[in-house]
């Protein structure tokens, strides 16, 4: 076998408390698309950041070309031949491509542009230079990080969850792309949870799981179902589907819901109208910033006024009312951010409990009954299987997922009517994301009403009854998510229902007949 | 003056040694750093003494040890320790809830004034409930004050740190006024002080020997109140998450208004109190000069006390060691009195340094 392009050998990395990376060796061959599998934590970042040098392992050698190298810094990396492309993007909004690209690449712009757009033809990436990148898709800034990187002729492009802002179109495009890239010659590290992506698009695997390396794989030769055993280590936990919707009473409804944001960089949302009953999930799907925030905080009472149309909740308007009281009358949030917003940062989970649950005889007199604000805690710690050291833990310290299972925990536990959950399972590993969308299906069966907002677009897939796909602050009609055509809803993520070409397919207009009909299923 | 806004700090990576965030502050640092800052202050002092050419070690003795060693040192630093703890107190629920109230001076001479009218229009009145109308009319007078800048800020979104500190200057040139002509003593000889106020508007002596009174029992009564609120109520609780993850406190609808309302009014009605306490204590008059900055160096006590009401405590003491030590040493020692303010500035920057270390820890990278 030839030299291979990089080949990590005991690769170990220590933070405090966590052994992020534990004696890894890896090869990476010229051409080859090589994808690094694990659930959250199980130390890809870290690995990545080793490779790139924008940390430094505590022991281990990485070997570049068959040489030694000391990875110093991302810069020594780049000169080595290593190109990154991050989760999220490091753009000027303010700045054009070519001057976006200047700032890394440097040169005269007018040359520049030729060989951004020569090596965007040459790779299926077209992007004009010239365009300001705040007017750009999410798609396209990422296709200017791809094209800054190779620019500099990498002979190893890294990828980090590339696919998570992309609409299934853009999926397909950004993997010809690629393809192209490993034919030319440059390896490629690809970091993903996704085993669908990895299947279709990847030449070997190496599963990380606890800082270790547990396997290697060929994923051509795997499913789906074979990879999650491999980085779970057990059996992939069943999908959580509940049976047919248990009610038809409309617990929530918008209609007509139009917003202009405070903040300048929001999305004005424009005539809104969804509805959840009793027994139902309803899934929001879309690319992340078409305004599913300012819709979720526009329900839960955040944001109020500055707009027109009609929030309801059981035939009650809400638009009065703030986020307290919404939540006394049983509409319960969760929020995208979970540490700043769903729970604060320095406080232990015992006094984050009181933060929604404070009326739930946490207090007497107006004064907190920590015993009682120690025990919630507790319940929900011990109901949903929270990784920490007890109620007095601080919030900051647990995990991404575990403090989502506290709060969706703790918001369960206040039997919430109606129940608006935003990216209920983003960063939250496998099996902890099987148990959280359990349980709102549980929720659901129960009779509850659930609003679910999620770019998982499989997510959504598995638990909700409906669709409705948000694009550019509209709404798409809705759709039954069973058997639901996967071009069709590609083309919503991108506007493609704003023609009107498509038509409403579960609903009669329900604005002028709020329950005349039970809604068909179909 | 400047705010310490304890916010995450970005460090250049460095060879050598570099901070790091800590997930979560440490307890055993929240009691050493104020401890670190007042041995620093106390090395920096020594330093100090030294430059301006005094023996160290006897300066060190006359400014922080003598006022220790009698019974009227010690009657001193309580009478100053009295209106430090109390303005502390009421400007910590602020500081928790992010609400910077820097104006506490202006609330103190508002509530000075107030408790000052109240007992020179009353001043043939002999009853049992003068001083304590008294003390309402300083309370809500300091609250008044704080409140016009709650209000700009609720209303207009003005930025409560200008206007608190501007009304200070308006408070001052308010306090000049009166005492050189509504309120000054038609006997004084054109003085621009106000009459004597007499017996029944006055706090009684509570130690023997000594210029401490009955007030110095507001600023500990203050400090179980603030205790209660912050550590035990849902109020206090509101507010420290508005000031600790202000997303999290919209996301739970408390409102903001209602943090600053309540962080604002607290500050101005302690302030407004210890006026009284001034005017109503040792002075025993209104004058142009009611207060040796106890507004302002009660930020640095409120934020050496780590903002807790019980570490505010030794804080204000401290803080009243200094002030009483710099007049001690200027008579024994022939300090400069300067020396008061700088160690006052000293401590506040020691303080600053070592909070970092609250929230971050040094580590030494490869």
């Amino acid at each position: 076998m030839s030299t291979p392009l990089l080949s990590l050998r005991g690769l170990t990395k220590r933070y405090p408390g966590v052994l992020a990376c534990d004696a890894i060796d890896l090869d990476v061959a010229p051409g080859e698309i090589h994808a690094v599998l694990g659930e959250n934590g199980a130390g890809k970042s870290t690995l990545m950041k080793l490779v790139y040098g924008a940390t430094r392992p505590d022991a281990g050698t990485i070997r570049w070309r068959g040489e030694v190298v000391d990875m110093t810094s991302p810069a020594r990396a780049r000169a080595l031949g290593i190109g990154m492309v991050f989760q999220h993007f490091s753009l000027f909004e303010s700045l054009s491509v070519v001057q976006n690209i200047a700032l890394a690449a440097g040169g005269r712009l007018d040359e520049l542009s030729e060989r951004i757009e020569a090596t965007g033809a040459r790779f299926g990436l077209p992007i004009d230079p010239a365009a300001p990148v705040h007017a750009l898709t999410v798609g396209q800034r990422q296709r200017v990080e791809i094209v800054r990187c190779l620019l500099q002729s990498p002979g190893l492009l890294i990828m980090d969850e590339p696919t998570s802002v992309l609409p299934p179109q853009g999926v397909q495009q950004l993997f010809t792309t690629l393809r192209a890239l490993a034919e030319a010659g440059c390896a490629i590290l690809y970091i993903s949870h996704k085993l669908a992506e990895i299947v279709s698009l990847c030449h070997s695997a190496t599963v990380l799981r606890d800082g270790r390396v547990v396997g290697h794989a060929d994923p051509r030769r795997e499913n789906p179902a074979t990879l999650a055993r491999a980085m779970i280590g057990r059996e992939a936990p069943p999908a959580a589907r509940g049976g047919e919707p248990v009610s038809s009473v409309r617990r929530l409804s918008v209609n007509g819901l139009s917003h202009l944001p405070d903040d300048p960089f929001g999305t004005a949302l424009r005539d809104v109208s969804l509805h959840v009953n009793g027994g139902e999930i309803l899934g929001i799907a879309g690319i992340s910033g078409n305004g599913q925030n300012e819709l979720v905080r526009l329900l839960s009472g955040e944001t109020r006024g500055a707009g027109e149309g009609r929030v309801e909740l059981e035939g009650r308007p809400l638009d009065a009312l703030g986020p307290a009281e919404r939540r006394t009358l049983g509409l319960n949030v969760v929020p995208e951010e979970r540490l700043g917003r769903g729970a604060v940062p320095p406080m232990s989970l015992a006094d984050n409990a009181l933060l929604t649950a404070h009326d739930r005889g946490l207090t007497r007199f107006g004064l907190i009954r920590r015993a009682r604000c120690a025990a919630f805690a507790r319940d929900c710690i011990d109901t949903h299987d929270v990784r920490c050291s007890g109620a007095s833990a601080v919030a900051a310290s647990l995990s991404g997922g575990n403090l989502q299972k506290f709060i969706v925990g703790r918001e369960i536990a206040l039997r919430p009517r109606v129940f608006v959950l935003s990216q209920p399972t983003w960063g939250v590993d496998v099996g902890a994301a099987a148990n959280i969308r359990r349980a709102l299906v549980t929720l659901r069966d129960a009779g509850a009403a659930l609003l679910v907002v999620s770019e998982e677009l499989d997510e959504l897939l598995e638990i909700a009854d409906r669709l409705q796909v948000m694009h550019a602050g509209r709404l798409s009609a809705s759709l039954a998510a069973e058997g639901v055509s996967l071009d069709t809803i590609g083309a919503w993520m991108t506007g493609g229902f704003a023609t009107g070409e498509v038509p409403d397919m579960t609903e009669q207009p329900a604005r002028d007949h709020p329950r005349a009909r039970p809604r068909p299923h179909a | 003056m400047t705010i310490p806004v304890p916010a995450p700090v970005l460090m250049r990576r460095r060879p050598g040694y570099r901070l790091v965030a800590r997930i979560a502050p440490s307890r055993a640092a929240a009691l050493l750093v104020p401890c670190a800052a007042i041995v620093l202050t106390l090395l920096g002092g020594a330093v100090l003494f030294a430059l301006l050419g005094q023996a160290p070690l006897a300066a060190f003795h006359a400014f922080f040890v003598e006022p220790l060693t009698t019974r009227y040192g010690i009657g001193e630093v309580l009478l100053k320790t009295g209106p430090l703890l109390l303005i502390a107190q009421g400007l910590a629920i602020g500081f928790r809830a992010q609400v910077w109230n820097i104006g506490a001076e202006g609330q103190l001479l508002l509530g000075a004034i107030a408790a000052g009218a109240v007992a020179l229009l009353l001043a043939d009145v002999e009853a049992f409930w003068l001083l304590p109308l008294m003390m309402l009319a300083g309370t809500v007078a300091g609250a008044a004050w704080a409140g016009i800048a709650a209000w700009l800020r609720v209303r207009f979104q003005a930025s409560e740190i200008i206007v608190t500190f501007m009304l200070s200057s308006v408070a001052l040139q308010l306090l000049y006024y009166l005492v050189s002509g509504p309120l000054r003593d038609p006997m004084g000889m054109s003085f621009p002080q106000s009459a004597l106020l007499h017996d029944a508007a006055l706090f009684a002596p509570l130690l023997e020997g000594t210029r401490v009174n009955t007030s110095l029992l507001l600023a500990f009564g203050a400090t179980a109140i603030a205790w209660l609120f912050m550590q035990k109520s849902l109020s206090g609780y509101r507010l420290q998450v508005g000031g600790l993850a202000p997303a999290a406190a919209r996301y739970a609808g408390f409102a903001e208004r209602r943090a600053v309302w309540i962080g604002l009014l607290a500050g101005g009605a302690a302030a407004g109190l210890a006026g009284v306490g001034e005017v109503a204590g040792p002075l025993g008059l209104l004058q142009r000069s009611i207060s040796p900055g106890y507004g302002f160096a009660a930020i640095i006590v409120a934020f050496l006390g780590g903002l807790n009401p019980l570490g505010i405590v030794p804080a204000a003491f401290v803080m009243a060691l200094i002030y009483v030590g710099g007049d001690m040493a200027m008579v024994s020692a022939g300090l400069s009195n300067a020396m008061t303010t700088l160690l006052q500035g000293l401590l506040l920057v020691s303080y600053l340094a070592c909070s970092l270390f609250s929230g971050h820890r040094l580590v030494r990278t490869a």
